[in-house]
């Protein structure tokens, strides 16, 4: 094999037209008939299913090269137009050439002197390397005088403007130019005037932009399908064709017998209507032609442009096979690194295995098991689906034939076997937007009908369970086996190239569940921690604590049991993020402050978000990079098992209740939401008597709104700081928000105190009605109520103006969202179409395919972002802390 | 008014013309051919400027690009001038 071939480098693309001479002579027969099969469903002579343009039926042959099906390639054919058209793709051209030169003479209308000028300054750019945005500037300069003149400097002929009435209709002084007149005076522009109009007089001629004969596209382009009814069904392509060939013919026949010049018009602008649509169906200006059925016909233009278009459809992304899609739900009892995939699907995706000295035995065995084999147990058994011979050919394994095909496998042939565990697949979830939205699992064979895997998996899919599918890839060779494993395996995955990061770690109940295990380090009974410990992998129980004569556990210590040795930290936890001077107000033991974890024993701290969660993760973080992605992996399996293991033991609910507050707490809010309502009304009637003091740079008007806007942001405050009084760390809700683990205090606020000021774009509400928000409020009215102030919790319910002016808030948040992605969407596309075929090399340097240099070192610092801390090379503090602990 | 430079400004990295002499050995460093380097276009701003101090400049003049960086404290670029960019 050649790894350093460059194939070929493109030296040059050229563009050109066909003349009507090359179109006949590249054409195997003129298609006259705009019929395409007779009664017998044999193709007719000279039809547009002629022969001569290729097969598609078995057993006919082609009548140009004589090959059967798959072996004629197809051929062209051609259509004699009755009245020349003109092409729709050339319009811009031919209105430039109309514009710039004689209708007498056909020279450019430019002065002996300027074209020689000109020429000169043409001939002088490389059109080669020349920027050919400034090639079409040059011209289009030299262009936009000649047209200015209306006098030829040549033959002192008179040019009138014309006009371009679109798509396809030209117009001198109100009267129409036909097609016929526009190629006659194409026809007159000399070859030596060509260069001012950017055509290469050696590749083409201006007149062959108005067309005279029209290719017909071999068959293998526009095959007709045959429906189950036996009924023929035509390529869109081939309806189109039929019309042109129709009109054509009557248009022929209409001006040979001399019919009325109005009737030829009307044909003639029926010719131009269905080639400009052969072209083009979605053609500015004029009504797409229809299938019987109503649905737009897709022409040529169509099948190449767009999403569902040739490139973006069939050439950049393609179908695959061995793979399988389905809904996913979560298995907190799998290894991150695992997925658990249906018996149905197992049994439908297959390996190939190259049958060879080592596994021959086995693959017999495998083959005599048949299609659907199980243990005695009826457990799953992976068998065999196909066999292929050396020479290629495919064999279906069926029950019935599997004793004798076990006989017949030999070295060199290939066996299709069914997934087993221990299989490495690609599993995938869309919008792949980075890098960790597709990766490598190994594969469980489990009953049910969904994809599983755990739960610590979601985050970089970005997957949840309300429905989401996701697909799954069997890979189908050795090599890309090895790299599956090497690069692409989950744990290999853990730090994101984003922040230099863990982006996989525990989520919601498991991080409650880790609080309530190390928060104040409870002691649990015997019966409670060894149930909760029966759930992990560990050496030995830790001390136990002696009380009354019982054997009690401290939440920590088993915490600890899944810490590797030797794994030193300190770090403020989640729940003290906002403590200061090293006390934590939530914490009874001011050690608590910080989580310290010392030769893999935690000391002090609560577990939870920080410790262990995706983007922070630090514990995560830190065994990753002291030990690697395989003790890391463990460490995420064993957490998942532990969070479930304790809280499904202890229990864990929330509710309602968690929101209740005593009756002094809402009256004392209540207070205070009066109190705002006071100084909004003065503020308002200081505004309207002039003599509210406009802020620095702003008017009065936008004084007074920023005014009310942090009275109102004071109050939501100050009432979620009254209701988070009563809800101490005994509220399970409490304990979520606390622990990072779901929700923020302020949505409690929210629903414990109130929902405060809604806003749309920053501001308060301000548009519906008349000067009002809704037609409940007087005109002007800049109160708090009428501007979408929300007084109520979420808890005691929002009355119908709140309500109203919720969901106006609310919907702005939607909008965002929808604007985003689409955005972000395309932003995303045009990058990696930028970037798809860069490459590091082996010196960390970037290149393109052609070996340019884009970065001399990756980055400009060589540095793997996935291994940086955060941005950073190297962390230099923990280094030290973990040589010498806090005494430096 | 004295003429603005961009040169000056403070968000233009240093640009340096790489004498001829020194081509061969700067090429030799990075291992690369001429055409494999990034590409200036003669009609840069900054070329322009560095015109000011040296004189007409040629395609085929290669310029060191000095760039600070946020993780590799300073980051030497090469690129070597063009008569226009694709
Ligand atoms: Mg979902
Ligand atoms: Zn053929
Ligand atoms: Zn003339």
């Amino acid at each position: 094999m050649n790894f350093n071939n460059v194939s070929k480098r493109i030296e040059k693309i050229k563009f050109a037209l066909l003349s009507p001479d090359e179109i006949r002579k590249m054409s195997q027969i003129r298609v006259i008939t705009p019929d395409t099969y007779d009664d017998d469903g044999y193709p007719i002579e000279r039809g547009l299913m002629d022969l001569h343009m290729g097969v598609i039926e078995p057993g006919l042959k082609c009548a140009t090269c004589g090959g059967k099906v798959d072996e004629c390639p197809g051929h062209f054919g051609h259509i004699e137009l009755a009245m020349p058209v003109v092409h729709i793709g050339f319009i811009k051209e031919i209105k430039s050439m109309l514009d710039s030169s004689c209708k007498e003479c056909g020279r450019i209308k430019l002065t002996d002197d300027e074209i020689n000028n000109y020429r000169i300054q043409i001939e002088a750019m490389d059109f080669s390397t020349t920027d050919p945005e400034i090639i079409d500037m040059t011209l289009k300069k030299i262009l936009e005088m000649a047209a200015q003149r209306s006098i030829c400097p040549h033959c002192n002929a008179e040019s009138p403007k014309v006009i371009l009435d679109k798509p396809t209709t030209f117009r001198e002084g109100g009267i129409k130019i036909t097609p016929k007149e526009i190629r006659e005076r194409l026809e007159r522009i000399p070859d030596d005037d060509l260069l001012f109009f950017g055509i290469d007089k050696a590749s083409a001629r201006p007149e062959w932009m108005i067309l005279t004969v029209l290719p017909v596209p071999p068959i293998d382009v526009r095959p007709s399908i045959t429906l189950e009814t036996g009924e023929r069904s035509e390529d869109d392509l081939t309806h189109k064709l039929v019309d042109i060939i129709r009109i054509s013919q009557r248009l022929r026949e209409s001006r040979d017998n001399g019919s009325p010049q109005l009737i030829i018009e009307d044909l003639w602008d029926l010719l131009q209507y269905h080639i400009t649509t052969y072209f083009d169906n979605q053609t500015a200006g004029i009504p797409p032609a229809r299938h019987r059925s109503g649905r737009a016909l897709k022409t040529l233009v169509q099948r190449l442009k767009g999403k569902e278009g040739r490139f973006r459809a069939n050439l950049s992304g393609k179908r695959v096979n061995f793979s399988s899609r389905s809904v996913i739900s979560p298995e907190p009892f799998l290894s991150m690194n695992e997925v658990g995939i249906p018996e149905i699907a197992a049994r439908e995706l297959t390996v190939p295995v190259l049958i060879n000295s080592f596994n021959i035995d086995k693959m017999k065995e495998w083959i005599k098991r048949g299609t659907d084999p199980r243990t005695e147990d009826g457990k799953y058994l992976a068998g065999v689906n196909y066999l292929i011979r050396p020479d290629g050919r495919r064999i279906k394994l069926t029950d019935q034939n599997a004793e004798i095909n076990s006989e017949r496998i030999d070295l060199g042939w290939t066996v299709e076997r069914q997934m087993t565990e221990g299989d490495i697949v690609l599993f995938n979830r869309q919008p792949s937007l980075h890098r960790m939205s597709m990766m490598a699992h190994t594969v469980r064979v489990l009953s049910g009908m969904t994809f599983r895997f755990n739960l610590s998996d979601c985050t970089p899919y970005n997957a949840d369970f309300d429905g989401d599918e996701m697909n799954l890839h069997v890979i189908q060779s050795e090599e890309s086996r090895a790299e599956a494993r090497i690069i692409m395996k989950v744990q290999e995955q853990i730090m994101s190239p984003r922040f230099g990061g863990p982006i996989i770690g525990a989520i919601h109940d498991h991080i409650t569940s880790l609080f309530l295990l190390t928060h104040n380090n409870p002691l649990l009974s015997e019966d409670d921690a060894i149930h909760t410990v029966s759930y992990i992998e560990f050496d030995k129980l830790p001390e136990p604590v002696i009380k009354d004569g019982k054997k009690y556990y401290h939440g920590r210590d088993i915490f600890s049991l899944i810490l590797p040795k030797g794994l030193n930290v300190k770090f403020k936890s989640h729940l003290c993020a906002g403590s200061k001077d090293d006390k934590c107000e939530y914490e009874n033991d001011p050690a608590d402050t910080y989580v310290v974890i010392t030769d893999g024993k935690l000391l002090h701290g609560t577990i939870d978000d920080e410790a262990v969660g995706p983007f922070s993760g630090i514990i995560v973080d830190k065994i990753f990079r002291k030990m690697g992605p395989q003790a890391a992996s463990k460490f995420i399996d064993n957490v998942t098992r532990l969070a479930v293991g304790y809280l499904s033991h202890r229990g864990f609910s929330t509710g309602i209740k968690d929101y209740d507050i005593p009756k002094e707490a809402i009256s004392r809010i209540q207070e205070i939401s009066n109190e705002t309502l006071d100084k909004i009304e003065k503020l308002v009637a200081a505004f309207r008597s002039g003599q509210l003091q406009p802020l620095p740079g702003r008017s009065i008007e936008d004084t007074l709104e920023v005014e009310i806007l942090s009275a109102t942001g004071g109050v939501r405050d100050e009432s979620g700081k009254i209701a988070s009084q009563y809800l101490g760390l005994n509220d399970p809700s409490v304990i979520m928000a606390r622990s990072g683990a779901r929700a923020k205090m302020l949505n409690i606020a929210e629903v414990a105190g109130m929902v405060g000021q809604q806003s749309v774009r920053g501001g308060r509400l301000n548009r519906g009605y008349a000067n009002r928000t809704l037609p409940h409020f007087k005109e002007n009215d800049l109160g708090a109520y009428a501007r979408g102030f929300i007084k109520s919790s979420y808890r005691a319910g929002l009355n119908p103006t709140e309500y109203f002016f919720h969901s106006i808030g609310g919907r702005e948040g939607l909008v965002d969202i929808a604007v985003r992605t689409s955005r972000s969407g395309y932003m995303q596309r045009r990058l990696i179409n930028a970037f798809e075929d860069l490459k590091v090399d082996e010196k960390r340097r970037v290149e393109d395919t052609i070996g340019s240099v884009v970065q001399f070192k990756y980055g400009e610092d060589g540095i793997d972002p996935t291994r940086s801390d955060e941005g950073k090379t190297v962390d230099v503090d923990y280094v030290a802390y973990d040589e010498f602990g806090d005494e430096q | 008014m004295s003429k603005f430079n961009v040169l000056e400004h403070e968000i233009v990295p240093e640009h340096h013309l790489v004498p001829v002499e020194e081509e061969e050995s700067v090429l030799g460093k990075l291992n690369v051919t001429k055409d494999d380097l990034p590409k200036i276009g003669i009609n840069d701003p900054t070329i322009k400027a560095l015109e000011e101090i040296h004189g007409k400049l040629e395609p085929g003049r290669i310029i060191k690009i000095v760039r600070k960086s946020p993780t590799a404290g300073y980051y030497e670029y090469y690129r070597v001038i063009v008569k226009s960019v694709i």
